[in-house]
């Protein structure tokens, strides 16, 4: 069955490396990919690649994106605008716990909206 | 003022000019309220965006700066990407299929450029961004017969304005209190911007 892929956003190509190593360890069979560090992986954040992140992590169920700071989310939305055809949220939540809790509800088969909804109340996020 | 695809061309020229010339500058800037990359960043992005516009014809203005809108986004790095990005796409919207653009188009296409970088930043005027510098500048589109030398001097003060405010938004926000006195330096690299520019209507 497709479940709701997740997309983890750095500043630093390490960190979205290290969350990812933390969830799979008890998830395995959610899509998660990785758009950390800018094209040549220095730090920054890079659309193009949270866009083709995003692209690979759908399913058909959508996408829901976690982020660092600041211009990670900029960059986030724009992506967003330029994947129209694919249904992709992104939340405001702390990212490391943000997206441990997705990964944990997309495993249960959860839709993109419900995970969303929980995880925002879950984290008191603001609607963004 | 007029501006042709040869003066759009030669404004990214020149703006790449300053900002390679300052880069250190830029840096050194980021480097007391930020992360110190912002001179490395448009450095990077600034020569990408001459390599493209080097590298292809263009029939109208607006596809110029999608060019330079597009290249900025993916190959800038930091905020000032998706920021500098989204200005340039919003000129290039509003000047659509120009081949010349006049003055009022010009003020209008800045005004929804301005518009473009609060949507995408939510900060607004005296929190010390780039913002502090392009609205005053808009303005000045907007209320005069435009002038190089006014241009210049607008941008300029603009930019050492920016010194006494405290940011509120972005990575500088972060230093609080100790972001005072220093100018911003997307409000420096802007300045880059807007005084090539008037160079270029000269
Ligand atoms: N939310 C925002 N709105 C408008 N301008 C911003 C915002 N955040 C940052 N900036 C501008 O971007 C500049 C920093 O750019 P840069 O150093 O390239 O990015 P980063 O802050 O990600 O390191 C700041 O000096 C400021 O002018
Ligand atoms: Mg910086």
């Amino acid at each position: 069955m497709s479940k709701v892929g997740i997309v983890l956003i750095s500043h630093s190509s390490k960190i979205a490396e290290g969350i990812y190593e933390l969830i799979r360890q008890v998830i395995q069979d959610v899509p998660i990919e990785l758009a950390g560090g800018t094209e040549d992986n220095e730090i920054g954040t890079s659309i193009d690649k949270i866009m083709k992140a995003i692209q690979k992590a759908d399913q058909g169920q959508g996408v829901l994106l976690f982020y660092d700071i600041g211009s990670a989310k900029m960059n986030a939305e724009m992506a967003i605008e330029m994947t129209e055809s694919i249904q992709a949220k992104l939340i405001e939540s702390p990212l490391v716990e943000g997206a441990y809790m997705a990964a944990v509800e997309s495993g249960m088969g959860k839709k993109l909206q419900d995970i969303y909804d929980s995880v925002k109340e879950e984290f008191h996020c603001e609607n963004s | 003022m007029e501006l042709t695809i040869e003066d759009t061309i030669k404004w990214m020229q020149l703006t790449n000019d300053k900002i390679q010339k300052n880069k250190e500058h830029l840096t050194a800037l980021d480097q007391v309220i930020g992360d110190s990359d912002h001179g490395i960043n448009m450095a990077r992005g600034f020569q990408e965006v001459m390599k493209k516009l080097d590298a292809a014809t263009y029939e109208t203005v607006s596809d110029v700066m999608k060019d330079v809108a597009m290249t900025l986004m993916s190959k800038v790095g930091g905020a000032a990407g998706p920021l500098y990005g989204t200005a340039f796409l919003k000129l290039s919207m509003s000047l659509k299929d120009s081949q010349k653009v006049d003055e009022s188009s010009f003020a209008k296409a800045l005004e929804e450029a301005v518009q473009g970088i609060i949507m995408r930043g939510k900060a607004n005027a005296g929190e010390k961004t780039m913002l502090d510098v392009w609205i005053p500048v808009q303005d000045y589109f907007s209320a005069n017969n435009v002038k190089a030398d006014e241009l210049e001097t607008i941008a300029k003060t603009a930019m050492e304005q920016t010194k006494e405010l405290k940011a509120t938004k972005g990575r500088a926000s972060y230093f609080k209190d100790k972001s005072i006195g220093h100018i911003d330096p997307g409000s420096a690299s802007s300045y880059y911007l807007f005084t090539s520019l008037a160079e270029v209507i000269e």
